[in-house]
């Protein structure tokens, strides 16, 4: 009898998934689909909160005060887009203390590309393009996303997220013009965010068991492998306007697929970095930690004073 | 009969959590969670548009300002408490919306009109 009533909740949950009903928090929905976006929504904002540090590296060391005002205001976005994703997810019952805490002891896990480090200026406009890029090219279906605050936060974020790519354009845009160091500079930045960006697609089709179920409930409205090709269709070409190469000698036009075929991913590589061995996994975590330890008094102190003000405004009994 | 399913629900924040007796103060250290209501220019509603932590009402209209109007998207900023939202129950829409369904009457194109009739 129970057994039945889920089978059926699950047939409705379905058939106004397939309608393109979006499914709100009060709705009700599989413990599993409950549990896929937990996990995918937090470490979404993860990876905005994370992705700050490589970017807030150069704020203090931007060439201009143009630069550096961009840069903030990159980074402020960033936050903001963690928290948009931090509410989303909090729908779903869990809290924000028990999602930072997982972030902390790296239960969660967050994009791997922020393990990288930003060791030139170049960087940032390599950050700025492709892994902005390869961001943007994953979160804009997911504003179709089934999941109704899931959907509504991606949409305020990717109409902030397109300026973030084209200042990182613009930055690599000006050092390919420049002296034939910055051109060296650019290049080099280039060929080392290529490949990581790539992985931010995640893993092949064949190895990722998640994407038939997320397909089927709509979280995930295409594979990785679909969007990853995308995404070096149209950097194949935007790289030619910068006068660079993408560093892959096997990237070429593939007239018959009508897509740009490519190397192969090292994905030895994306599993050592995601399980922790990356070059800066461990400055990542703990420069969290220290922030989150270093703000706890702020967090006190802020709710005793609201208790002491709502103490005071209440009127005296008598 | 579906107390075996677990339903976590948007305005349960507050529902869930025994009342607070009058004038109890908080004492967890993690700022509560509000709703974010913005009017986009004037002559509109304010339209809710997400939520944040903060530890009263005048942190959470800052932090909001911060957090969803940093490109202006907003004149005005309203902010409640999340556990002060009480909603209705999405189980019981049928039967909740029911006394709409059959009265098509309430829109003007029920109404059998000549063509020629303008203005109208």
């Amino acid at each position: 009898m129970e057994k039945q009533a889920t089978i059926n909740l699950e047939q409705q949950f379905q058939d106004r998934v397939d309608q393109d009903i979006r499914i709100e928090p009060k709705d009700w929905m599989p413990e599993k689909y409950r549990q896929t976006l937990i996990r995918q929504i937090s470490q979404h904002a993860h990876s905005e909160i994370v992705g700050m540090l490589p970017e807030g590296n150069w704020i203090t060391r931007a060439p201009s005060l143009r630069r550096k005002a961009t840069l903030i205001a990159k980074v402020q976005d960033e936050a903001g887009h963690g928290l948009y994703l931090y509410s989303a997810a909090e729908t779903l019952g869990i809290s924000r203390a028990e999602m930072i805490d997982q972030l902390h002891t790296g239960k969660a896990k967050y994009s791997s590309i922020f393990n990288y480090p930003t060791l030139t200026w170049a960087d940032i406009g390599a950050i700025g393009w492709l892994v902005d890029g390869a961001a943007i090219m994953n979160q804009v279906p997911l504003c179709r996303t089934s999941y109704g605050p899931y959907a509504r936060a991606m949409v305020r974020i990717c109409k902030e997220e397109s300026f973030h790519q084209r200042q990182g354009f613009e930055i690599l845009l000006t050092l390919s013009r420049g002296t034939e160091a910055q051109k060296a500079m650019c290049q080099d930045a280039i060929n080392r965010w290529w490949w990581p960006s790539i992985m931010m697609f995640g893993p092949a089709d064949d190895a990722s068991p998640h994407t038939a179920q997320s397909m089927k409930w709509k979280i995930k409205r295409f594979t990785n492998d679909e969007l990853r090709q995308k995404f070096v269709d149209i950097c194949a070409e935007q790289v030619k306007i910068l006068g660079m190469e993408l560093p892959d000698p096997e990237l070429k036009w593939n007239a018959e697929r009508g897509h740009y075929d490519f190397g192969k991913i090292n994905w030895e590589e994306f599993w050592q970095v995601i399980s922790g061995n990356g070059p800066c996994n461990k400055e990542r975590i703990a420069a969290r930690v220290k922030a989150h330890e270093e703000g706890a008094w702020v967090r006190e102190a802020a709710i005793s004073f609201a208790n002491k003000r709502a103490q005071k405004q209440r009127p005296a009994v008598a | 009969m579906k107390t075996f399913i677990q339903i976590q629900r948007y305005g349960d924040y507050g529902d869930r959590e025994p009342v607070k007796a009058e004038g109890a103060t908080q004492n967890q250290a993690d700022w509560p969670l509000w709703e974010v209501f913005i009017r986009s220019k004037m002559g509109l509603d304010h339209k809710h548009v997400g939520s944040l932590h903060a530890a009263d009402a005048q942190m959470a209209i800052e932090n909001a300002r911060d957090v969803y109007t940093r490109r202006q998207e907003g004149i005005s900023i309203w902010v409640v408490e999340s556990k002060y939202i009480h909603a209705s129950n999405p189980d019981e829409a049928a039967s909740f919306y029911d006394p709409a369904n059959d009265k098509v009457y309430r829109h003007p194109t029920f109404y059998d009109l000549p063509d020629e009739l303008k203005a109208m």
